[in-house]
Parts: structure tokens; sequence; C-alpha cells
């Protein structure tokens, strides 16, 4: 993992025409390479505190991708991101517990519940202004904490124990090392899940909302519907999140979700760029080691991450790994490297407000035009 | 019964002078100061920083020294929110929505941990503790401290209205509120009021932050986060950007909260009160006294 972080000044680059760099990281291959070094992880180092960290930076790379989903492809900010977590790990953990089934059955109930809690938070609020949704989700999250920390059925503080491990087809999966591959193996599955929605038609329309919500609604878009999907979508995904989580620690309580945890899986989204997978997934990695690197500085680590978010925001609010806006057209290889500064733009940028800065980005890179091009592009494949 | 109205115009009290300044940032920059709890959390860390550097404070001065204190605080912690906003808030004006959320989501995580940071991550016992006898008020008890921190609060309240409605200062809030460019176009230094306006925000929170500290006797780097939810959901319930429903809201969801956690058990409070958001949210997202305000494209 360590030549993706370093590179993670990549984009600057980009501005050339298709420099060798950009290339290794357009290219469709590196998906497999992460996923091999994922898998020869354990090859390598395989005590257990290795593998219980892995573990956690695998399940956290998936908690990321679906929050990527609701803040990095429509642009909507989810500061409980958190509480879905929590609903699949307690929804897990009491239908394994009361029914003594296999974790892996209790998926759908976990589904079901987090659409159910999507669909709580969500349908009241997206229609109001985004800002709005940002506190209600912050809300949610204590709501679902504390929920959790009154009632019997969820254990009260001291939460839900002795959660069995994951068994496929008489296999015991629950050792260290072989958990860990089935999370590798699950969570692939499920970036590239979110991945490939955020290519599809549906995937447009999110960004289009992002970009501009007057606009796509007046293209026909239904916003509150798309808004509502990405919102679902994402909570899925925490839900998954949380029933791996609970399979891993075989343990929860309502201490492991609190508003901190959302913020973390925000920063990795934010660090490593809205709206692209790759980034996401390195951010992701950077943001579940890190802490374990600067366990001796305490709180301070904290603080350090918190002053990352304001600089990141300030001087590259993309992050450090953008997404490219740029759809090439069919049967036109992608040979304009200008286009993919879009960057410049993380969600909104094509916002009615540019700032000056990107916008003098775009003209450097001798593409003024762009904005106007993206934005026709989508019009010709929503219409 | 009133116990329960007393019990909630009192924290309500509290509620209203933190949402006061988070009302009055949104209003006029329209942006959500969610950094905006850990400056009570702020002040509260200030104010006990000021008052055990004293030393043992005798018992009939406590509240004049806290007077004091509360007026230093209210200076520097004023002083740091415009420091954020310069910081982190200005170089973003103008930048999409969601890049400042950010931004706000990271100050507010800065402080927090900054305060863990130097103050270590336990709780702290205030060094100045309000007691005083308690009387009886049409059947509710009320203690001295209680009326007198009541009346520190509305006062502050008051001023803040007069200065908001017969200022030249205020009136250039009002005009920002209205028309940001229009208001630099007829000469106001838009960047100045906007300072003043972080600066008044952030000093209510910090004097609620110290009262607070002096009331429960209790600090911890987390506690700006709670009331800071409380603080704009009491905002949203009286219409945010609207300074009288900013103080009617935060009256009003005292109000509610004492019943409702009479009513459901003290355990539930917190959830009560999202539920009151939420539910604001969706059936009149406006708030009581705020006005239906249309997207400009």
């Amino acid at each position: 993992m360590s030549e993706n972080i370093d590179s993670s000044t990549a984009p600057r680059l980009i501005g050339k025409p298709a420099s060798v760099v950009s290339r290794l990281f357009e290219s469709k291959q590196l998906g497999w390479a992460g996923f091999a070094i994922a898998v020869i992880f354990p090859f390598l180092v395989a005590n257990n505190y290795a593998m219980n960290i892995a573990t956690t930076a695998v399940i956290f790379i998936l908690l990321a991708s679906g929050l990527n989903i609701v803040v990095g492809y429509c642009g909507l900010l989810d500061l409980g991101y958190i509480a879905f977590m929590a609903v699949g790990a307690y929804t897990a953990g009491i239908v394994s517990k009361a029914w003594e089934l296999p974790i892996l059955f209790t998926i759908p109930a976990v589904l079901l519940m987090t659409v159910l809690a999507g669909l709580i938070i969500g349908a009241p609020t997206l229609r109001l202004r985004s800002d709005y949704l940002a506190i209600v989700t912050l809300g949610f999250g204590e709501i679902i904490r504390l929920t959790a920390n009154n009632l019997t059925i969820t254990g009260g503080p001291s939460g839900i124990y002795g959660i069995p491990g994951v068994e496929l087809f008489g296999l015991d999966l629950s050792s260290p090392v072989m958990f860990y591959f089935f999370c590798v193996v699950v969570v692939s599955l499920l970036v590239l899940g979110s991945a490939r929605l955020g290519k599809s038609r549906l995937g447009r329309a999110w960004r289009f909302v992002r970009e501009d919500e007057d606009a796509a609604e007046a293209m026909g878009i239904h916003t509150y519907k798309v808004k509502l999907a990405a919102y679902i979508f994402g909570a899925m995904w925490g839900g998954m999140g949380g029933m791996l989580f609970a399979a891993h620690l075989s343990a929860i309580s309502p201490q492991s979700f609190v508003f901190l945890q959302s913020a973390l899986v925000l920063m990795a989204v934010v660090l490593g760029g809205m709206g692209n997978t790759r980034g996401v997934v390195v951010g992701a990695v950077v943001i579940s080691l890190l802490p374990e690197f600067l366990r001796d500085m305490g709180n301070l680590r904290y603080v350090i991450f918190g002053v990352v978010l304001i600089a990141v925001m300030v001087l590259r609010p993309q992050g450090f790994w953008p997404a490219r806006a740029y759809e090439p057209e069919k049967g036109e290889p992608n040979k304009h490297g200008p286009d993919m500064d879009d960057g410049g733009s993380g969600p909104g940028a094509h916002g009615r407000k540019r700032s000056r800065r990107e916008h003098k980005k775009v003209t450097t890179s001798g593409q003024e035009s762009f904005g106007r091009e993206t934005s026709s592009q989508e019009r010709g494949e929503n219409a | 019964m009133t116990q329960l109205v007393w019990n909630g115009l009192f924290v309500g009290s509290f509620y209203a002078l933190i949402a006061l300044g988070y009302s009055m940032v949104y209003g006029i920059i329209k942006l959500l100061n969610f950094a905006h709890g850990d400056l009570y959390m702020l002040g509260a860390f200030i104010g006990y920083a000021m008052l055990s550097s004293v030393g043992i404070i005798p018992a009939s001065m406590s509240i004049t020294a806290l007077l004091i204190v509360l007026l230093l605080t209210m200076i520097i912690s004023g002083g740091i929110g415009v420091g954020i906003e310069r910081l982190a808030y200005r170089p973003l004006r103008g930048s999409p929505r969601l890049a400042v959320l950010i931004t706000a989501v990271g100050a507010s995580f800065t402080l927090e941990y900054g305060v863990s940071a130097i103050a270590g991550p336990n709780p702290r016992v205030f060094p100045v503790r309000l007691q005083g006898q308690t009387f009886d008020v049409l059947g509710a008890r009320v203690s001295a401290p209680q009326i007198v921190l009541m009346v520190i609060a509305v006062l502050l309240m008051l001023s803040l209205n007069s200065y908001i409605q017969r200022t030249s200062m205020g009136r250039a809030m009002r005009a920002i509120a209205l028309d940001p460019k229009g208001s630099l176009l007829m000469g106001i230094n838009v960047n100045k009021v906007i300072t003043w306006t972080f600066f008044i925000g952030s000093a209510l929170a910090g004097a609620a932050g110290v009262m607070a500290g002096a009331y429960y006797g209790k600090i911890d780097f987390l506690m700006g986060f709670i009331i800071g939810l409380k603080a704009f959901t009491a905002a949203v319930i009286g219409g945010i950007g609207n300074i009288k429903g900013a103080m009617l809201g935060g009256l009003l969801l005292g109000l509610l909260e004492a019943f409702g956690s009479q009513w459901l058990g003290g355990e539930w409070r917190d959830v009560f009160t999202f539920a009151v958001l939420i539910a604001f949210l969706t059936l009149k997202p406006t708030g009581l006294l705020g006005e239906r305000v249309t997207e400009r494209v």
C-alpha cells in the first residue's frame, strides 16, 4: 500500500498529458493490486495483533466506501454514519443470539433494519437543505447510541457479547486469519459494488445532484428519490460493516458507536478524495492505521486529524486523490490529461460559486469550458 | 408542575444563550458552525483555568469573582471564535457548502481534542460551586444561584437584542443577513461585521460555559457536543437565523425537555430532544418565528 500513499500527490502531475504516474493511477489493474496486497498481507505478518488491526482496517474500508456513496457521490454530509453500523451490528447480534442463527443468516434482517433506519432519517430530512441533513444525522447518531444504551434488548451499557463468528458451508471461519480473508473477500465485493454504482446511471444522477441540484431537477432527475437512494445504499453498506464488526469482536457496546467514529470515517472519505473509490480506500487504510502508529501521542493525534481536515478543505478541497468528473466518450480513448484536473472541483465546485483558486486551476489546464462540457454530457445521458 | 416549568426555563435559558450564537452566524453567513457547542466547552475550561489559578476564593466573594471571570472568559472565547472564523471559515467563503460544513466539523474536532490533550480527558471539578438557600415560589424550589444565573442570561440576551436593533453594527448585521452583496455595495465592511458576529456569538457561548460549570460543578471536553446539538434544535424550533426565535426556542426546548424527561424518564431526555428536532424539521422546518426562504438560483 505504501506506493499508493506516497503518490497521493499524483493529481498535481495530471496537468501534463498522460504522464506515467497518472496512467498508473488510472490503470484498471490497481484494484487487483490492492486486493493482492490485502491477500498477501497475512503471509507476511500473521500474529494476532496484526490480524486484528488488519481486519479492523478492512471493515473500515467498507464503512468509508459506504459513506463515499452518500458524501462523495451525492454530496450529502452524513455526520452520524456510525449509527448505521450500530444498527447493523445490533441487529446481527440480537438476531443471531435470540434464534441461535449463524451470523451470516442475519444479513437479510441487517439489510432490512438499516434500510428502515435510512428511510426514517432520510425521508423527512432530504427534502430540506443539506445543512439540516448534516445536523440531523448527527442527532440521529446520538439517538441510536443512547437508545442502545437504554434498552434492555440491546444489553444496555454493557452491550451484547458472545456473538458467534462466521461459519460458511460448515467451515469455521472464526480464526483470525480465516476471518480476515473472509472480510477481504466480502469488502472487496462491496467496494467494487460501490464503485460500479458510482459509474451507473444512478451514479451519474448522484454526481449531477452533487454538482448542481437545481439543474438536475430541471433536467428531470427526481432529486429526492436519487438522494434517498444514495442514503439507503450508504446505510446498507454501513449495516454490512456493522455485521462484520459484530462477528469480528464478538461483543458490541454503545461505546463503539460514538461520534468520533463517524468523524473518522468522514475523514477517510474527505482526505482520500470524495467520490473516488480508490482514494477513499487508501484514505480509510491511512486513517485506520495511523492511530495505531501514533498511540503514544494520546488525544493529540485527533487534534492533528482535525487540523488536517481543515487544512485539506482550505488548501485542497478535492482530497488527495480526487475523482475525475470527466467520462470518456464512447470509442474515444482517454487522451486528455487536463480533464482530470477536474479534481479542482470535489463536490459542488461546478456549483454556482466557483472559488477563485479552482477557477484558476481550470484555466491553467487550458480547459475553460469543461464545466459546461461535463454538464452537457450529463444532460445527454440523463435526458 | 411549577417545578418542572421552572427547571425547564432555567435549562432553557442556557440553550437560548448558545442558540443565539448559532442563529446569528447562520443568519449572516448561512454557516452551521459545528464548533459553536465546543466554544461553550472552551468557555467552561477557560473559566476553570482562571478560577483555579487564583486559588481559594472565599464563599462570600464567589459571585463577584465569577462575574469577573465571566467577563474575561467572554472576551477570550470571543477572540477564539474570531480566530476560527479567520483561519477556517473565511478562506472558504463562497466555496461549496459541503466543504464549509466539513471544515466546521474539523474545527469542532480540533477544539474538543485540543482541550482534551491539554487538560486531560477526565472530567474536572469546577473550583467555584454556586450554592445558596432555596426559596419556595408557587410550589417550586428555586435556588439563589439559579436566579442569579438566569438574571445574567436574560440580561445578556436583552442587551444583545437591543444591540442588534439599535446600533449601527446591529443594523449592518441585519442588512448582511438580508443581502450580503447589496450591503457590500452600500459601504458596509462585511468582513468586519462577520468578525463581530463571531465574536458576540462565541462570547455568549463562553459565558454559558462558565455559568454551566459554576452551576453543575463538573466539566469535560465533550460537554459541548450534546449542548451544541440542543442549541441547534432550539434555533430550529424558533426559526434559524432569527434572534428572538432562538431565545424563544431555547426556553421552549427547556420546557419540552423537562416535561419529556418527566414523562419518559431521564435517560430518554436526549433522545426525546432529537426526536423533537426531527419532528420540527419534518413538520415546520421554518420554525415558529422564521420566514419561508425561497432559494434564489
